[in-house]
């Protein structure tokens, strides 16, 4: 059967296991469109967590970036995964006590303030936005490479699917689909990295391949890595170019940014106790483990096999005829460009002038089975995990916009008194509305996605993260303080941003070490933000009124488990 | 208030709180640590394929976490216990 019949029947098939979960799980009240009835199991939970958090960017991209930049890469695996550690001690147990529906719930009552809700709604909309655009992108790329239908039908098949499911099910729905989504996404994840471990190193655990020899040779991979990357006027796989301190930087705002991200605190609240809410952290942990320590082995195999098939055995380059496939499939798309500079109708690939090779990072997870040479079925099965992991990520997303605005922004703000069943009709409205708004987002993708991903983690650290910390840890925090740190962390952060990367407006400062402030780049730059908005917190509450002794209280009682009832809107 | 006093309250803050700095210091000496300010110091070292600081960085630091939230997890259960403050 060929590849494109193929990959039809296997997304086919998981798309027809979504929608009838999602027919499964329809909601009935806003409890279960919000937190899905507060009554999953922390196991399904954690998968479900898992599969909403590793979206189209650490399923397709973050293999390839790390195979591209070796140590350097390891930002997003240490930075996409502490944030965990950081979730589970500090913020979900206190969250789920609280017992709220979302973060901007927690703001505006734990800063008794208006003001507070209306900041933290807008953030986590704009965050939310930012993230869904690339995940429709994603699940276009994959449509328009595989399955040979343009990007725009890709994206409104992706469209219908989640539309069908989150405004059906809304919570509830998600979270099944998503414990769906996550099997089928580790599985076509594992599936071919094993093969290649075991073709490479003769190990099947990728995690050990990774630190074998190369099958038939004593070398270690990494070693040979070293070499030939040193040979090819790249810098060394397992030094990098990044300062420390820019490592530093990157690595902790992706961390703390994660802790501070809505769409993954939301999931704490739909566990029935305090005790769940902690242990499904680590349930999520150890699903997401599985992919990122899986992903850093496939960075470093991907490497090896694409030099090698590129510059041929013999490393003097391979000839244009006899390209590989994969080579002549992905030139196609565009993602692979040759351009003879020598004349000698060869190709090569090295980091220095002789170089006459662009390749796409965003291509080598999907790649891979073909570099590899693997059956049909294997390319197939990328394929709907690569659909699977944007799609999840796409609806948890979806679910905080649409809860953002008829919770956060109607019934708390503009029209307390409306009733349950106008609540949820209002919450299906807006999940629809925000559907489009990401289709054509990701349709017609603003010139600046890749950029603002780096704006959605340092926004999320600069604002959420601080003032929930200080808000289970710190009694004596007051409104004023609150509020005026997170418009600190959040002007300086943006403005670091804007001045380098120009969104909007041209850059006023060329995007180079030598012009950064501390030698930090936009990307970790959350970092400094969180501590903006931590030091002009504590010295506003200082010189401003006390927190109320009632908020003082509520304070008091989400420091312990005992109580916890279900998330409710009062 | 579920404590019989508010000594109680403020002791099992105090144990909650010592726990979770006690990992944190944890986390942050894998990850910050291990991983990225004394990377080039352990690197030096083997660890069968390889370099000991890149390890971290890339596979250790992970399992590291994961470890972590186990042990809060349990210690934390026991904590709920001792003080009675635990759901039912």
């Amino acid at each position: 059967m060929d590849l494109q019949t193929l990959t039809y029947i296997i997304v086919g098939a998981t798309f027809l296991l979504y929608i009838g979960i999602a027919v499964w799980a329809r909601a009935g009240s806003t409890h279960e469109f919000y937190v899905a009835g507060g009554g999953v199991s922390p196991l399904a939970n954690g998968m479900a967590t898992a599969a909403d958090w590793m979206s189209a960017a650490s399923f397709i991209s973050m293999a390839g970036l790390i195979s591209f930049m070796g140590y350097d890469g390891s930002v997003y695996l240490m930075g996409w995964t502490g944030g965990y550690v950081l979730l589970a001690l500090c913020l979900a147990p206190y969250l789920r006590k609280f017992g709220k529906f979302t973060v901007p719930d927690f703001i505006g009552d734990r800063y008794y303030s208006q003001t507070a809700r209306t900041v933290a709604v807008v953030c986590a909309i704009l965050v939310s936005f930012v993230y869904v655009a690339g995940q429709m992108r994603g699940v276009g790329v994959v449509f328009s490479r595989f399955l040979e239908v343009d990007i725009e039908t890709g994206v409104v098949v992706g469209m219908a699917v989640v539309f069908f499911y989150a405004v059906l099910g809304g919570m509830k729905g998600i979270t099944y689909t998503q414990v769906a989504q996550y099997c089928v996404l580790i599985f076509a994840y594992l599936v071919p990295a094993i093969f290649i471990s075991l073709m490479i190193t003769g190990n099947p655990i990728p995690q050990f391949g990774f630190g074998s020899t190369i099958e038939g040779t004593d070398t270690y991979l990494l070693d040979k890595l070293d070499g030939l990357s040193t040979e090819l006027g790249f810098a060394l796989y397992t030094d990098g170019t990044k300062s420390m301190m820019d490592v530093f930087a990157i690595t902790a705002a992706l961390m703390v940014g994660t802790a501070g991200l809505p769409h993954v605190i939301v999931r704490f609240f739909t566990v029935p106790r305090v005790k769940d809410a902690r242990i499904s952290a680590g349930w999520a942990l150890i699903f997401i483990m599985i992919l990122y320590t899986t992903a850093p082995s496939i960075g470093a195999f991907a490497r090896y096999n694409m030099i090698n098939t590129l510059n041929g055995p013999d490393h003097q380059g391979t000839l244009v005829s006899e390209a590989p496939q994969w080579v002549k499939n992905w030139e196609k798309t565009g993602l692979i460009k040759h351009e003879d500079k020598n004349g000698d109708g060869r190709m090569f690939y090295s980091g220095d002038a002789r170089n006459e090779m662009t390749i796409d990072r965003d291509i080598m997870v999907l790649a891979n089975p073909e570099i590899a040479q693997l059956p049909n079925w294997v390319i197939a099965l990328v394929a709907a995990g690569a659909i699977a992991a944007a799609l999840s990520t796409a609806a948890g997303l979806l679910l905080v916009i649409s809860t953002s605005i008829s919770h956060d922004l109607l019934k708390r703000n503009l029209m307390p008194n409306i009733s349950d069943k106008m609540e949820l009709r209002y919450a299906r409205g807006a999940a629809a509305v925000a559907i489009m708004v990401a289709g054509y987002l990701g349709i017609n993708p603003p010139g600046f996605v890749a950029e603002v991903v780096a704006f959605a983690f340092g926004l999320a650290a600069a604002s959420f993260f601080p003032a929930i910390i200080l808000g289970i840890f710190y009694k004596k925090m007051n409104k004023e303080g609150a509020v005026a740190g997170m418009l600190a962390g959040m002007v300086f952060t943006i403005g670091y941003i804007v001045y380098f990367k120009g969104i909007f407006i041209t850059p006023m400062a060329a995007n180079v070490p030598a012009n950064w402030f501390l030698g930090i780049s936009p990307e970790g730059i959350g970092t400094v933000g969180m501590l903006v908005n931590f030091i002009v917190a504590f010295a506003v509450s200082k010189v401003t009124k006390e927190v109320p002794a009632e908020v003082q209280d509520i304070v008091e009682s989400i420091r312990f488990p005992k109580g916890a009832g279900a998330a409710s809107t009062h | 208030m579920a404590f019989q006093s508010s000594e109680q309250a403020s002791a099992y803050w105090r144990e909650n709180v010592s726990l979770m700095l006690k990992l944190l210091a944890i986390w942050f000496a894998v990850s910050f640590g291990a991983g990225i300010l004394f990377v080039d110091v352990l690197n030096a070292v083997q660890f069968f394929g390889f370099k000991l600081g890149f390890w971290f960085a890339q596979q250790g630091s992970i399992y590291v976490f994961v470890l972590l939230i186990f042990v809060y997890v349990v210690k934390m259960n026991q904590l709920d216990q001792k003080y009675n403050v635990h759901e039912e």
